[in-house]
């Protein structure tokens, strides 16, 4: 079973939150990823070869042990990123270690991160993982989480929907896009190679990407500032 | 599972602290990673580095091939798991006297990414970087879909090659060019008996039936092409020959180099009963055999299997296969 890591939310939630109170944020990544080794290991079982779970706790205690509570967001971010390329390899760490270093890239300069900040950050991360990783929407991959959360998010700020509203959609869209690699044959990555074999169950990329959007935008909400 | 190891998390650097101790006089370790070995003279002086890298549970590939002539450097990899783009790029650092280095390495979507970060920084650093993607097991893809075959054994005649053509003095492109043309001339397939697992994990990845084989399967134990009954070593041969022969093709009269490698559990004296029919097979079909290498150079941990390698030569080839080399795992005088 998935495990969703609890956080505090903070009085009346508006506009953005402060880059340099952002590090609790990203630990609650590190913890929500720790939680789910064993929930990201089976689900990896079915069509993986099982290691997703472990090198996903491995990559993250890594970067936690790292993690200073002096550090920024941006910072966090960038230690996450570093512990992921340089430490743990495969392909989750080039992956997500391209997600956390456009998180850094794009928010590096800000002092306070709007929502309008978030949503570019948001892209630009996405962005990286397609660049790297060459999948598309439909691949049965992480890319089927991260697109529709991103976009859901832009959508939201469009419909002049708030910071946390914004976030919630994101999140909801993250999970649907989550859902619906059950139903694809996997076009990428090693379970590629079992075609039909791979229809029926979710990708493990898909999986922890959606518990680290879930755990990101649950620990922004938790920091917004009026 | 019954196995000679220690802490399962530990086999890798474990397995490399024994390697570098048995193989002082041809490897080194480089400083600050610990997961990349080298050459003990590279770089060396005027030469193309040539590298490569992969996870780990091949033995003795990849750092097998480290050696005179052959690797100068090799980033290593957790069992199964692509090495980090910090590690290809110190393996790319180890290697560069200044020529530019050659990363020949093996089709998987891992490796792939962590190259081409790699390659980014080594250009941060000035060196210049090219690569080859090994992709010679024929069943893992359609013909017509090259870009997404796997690369399998076929990768011990690209650095063969590559490390032959980067000795003799070729630039950079030649030894790309002609480590494409060795890899462009290699076809392979794999059959598995039995599966495999990875300590850490401590159940094996995948199942086959007793009584039963998997034609095709990769070195992870990727799905093959079919699952079919057991057959004799004669008929493994020559339906594995069936899949290679045409791919290429390779054609009455055309000379070849063959590999025949277990999977980690075969007895080797089976592997010269399999080979017996290859041979007989292509000298039925007119087939020149140049040079055969019979034995364990590219495992998959604890699987019963084997894997049947040709690349059909040229004059280029040819030369560059007969060159000596001094690597750990392949020595020829």
């Amino acid at each position: 079973m998935q495990t969703t890591v609890a956080y505090t939310p903070k009085h009346n939630p508006v506009n953005y939150f402060k880059n340099k109170e952002g590090a609790a944020i990203v630990r609650c990544i590190v913890r929500t990823i720790q939680a789910n080794k064993d929930y990201l290991g089976s689900v990896d079982g079915e069509i993986g070869d099982g290691d997703h779970g472990v090198n996903m706790n491995k990559g993250f205690t890594m970067a936690g042990e790292r993690l200073e509570d002096g550090h920024t967001f941006s910072e966090a971010c960038r230690v996450v990123a570093q512990a992921l390329m340089e430490d743990i390899g495969g392909s989750m760490g080039p992956l997500y270690g391209s997600f956390f270093k456009a998180l850094w890239r794009h928010s590096k300069s800000l002092e306070n991160i709007s929502a309008e900040n978030y949503g570019t950050m948001l892209q630009a991360a996405t962005e990286a993982v397609m660049e790297i990783g060459g999948a598309k929407v439909g691949d049965k991959s992480l890319i089927d989480t991260l697109v529709p959360a991103y976009q859901a998010f832009q959508c939201a700020l469009a419909d002049k929907a708030d910071f946390t509203q914004a976030l919630q959609r994101s999140t909801a869209a993250a999970e649907a896009g989550k859902e619906s690699t059950r139903a694809l044959v996997a076009k990428i990555g090693r379970s590629a190679r079992l075609g039909e074999r791979s229809r029926g169950v979710l990708d493990a990329g898909a999986v922890s990407s959606f518990l680290i959007l879930q755990a990101l935008h649950g620990g922004i909400a938790a920091s917004l500032q009026d | 599972m019954q196995r000679i190891i220690n802490n399962p998390d530990d086999v890798v650097n474990e397995m490399l602290d024994g390697f570098a101790a048995t193989h002082a006089d041809l490897v080194a370790r480089v400083p600050n990673n610990h997961r990349v070995l080298k050459y003990k003279q590279s770089p060396v002086p005027g030469k193309v580095g040539v590298i490569t890298g992969g996870g780990s549970g091949h033995e003795p590939a990849f750092i097998g091939y480290i050696g005179e002539n052959m690797l100068d450097a090799v980033a290593v990899g957790e069992i199964f798991s692509s090495p980090t783009a910090k590690s290809f790029t110190d393996a790319i650092k180890a290697a560069d006297s200044g020529r530019g280095v050659a990363v020949l390495y093996g089709n998987y979507s891992g490796d792939n990414m962590n190259v081409k970060m790699a390659k980014i920084d080594a250009d941060d650093d000035g060196i210049a970087v090219k690569s080859v993607v090994a992709n010679d097991d024929v069943v893992s893809a359609p013909k017509s879909e090259p870009h997404k075959r796997r690369g399998v054994a076929g990768e011990i005649f690209m650095w063969k090659i590559g490390g032959a053509r980067a000795a003799l003095g070729g630039s950079l492109d030649e030894v790309i060019a002609s480590a494409q043309k060795a890899i462009d001339h290699t076809r392979s397939v794999g059959i598995g008996l039995s599966s495999c697992t990875i300590p850490a994990v401590g159940k094996p990845n995948f199942f086959i039936k007793p009584g039963t084989m998997e034609f095709g399967i990769g070195h992870h134990g990727e799905p093959g092409l079919a699952i079919t009954e057991l057959k004799t070593a004669d008929e493994m041969a020559s339906l594995a020959l069936e899949h290679i022969l045409p791919d290429l093709p390779f054609a009455p009269g055309c000379e070849v180099a063959i590999l025949v490698s277990g999977l980690g559990a075969t007895p080797v004296n089976e592997l010269y009963v399999f080979f017996r029919k290859v041979a007989e097979i292509l000298q039925s079909q007119n087939i020149n055999i140049h040079k055969s290498y019979v034995g364990n150079y590219f495992s998959s941990l604890d699987m019963m299997g084997v894997t049947l390698t040709l690349m059909k030569l040229d004059d280029e080839l040819k030369q560059l296969l007969d060159i000596k080399c001094n690597a750990v795992a392949l020595k020829q005088f």
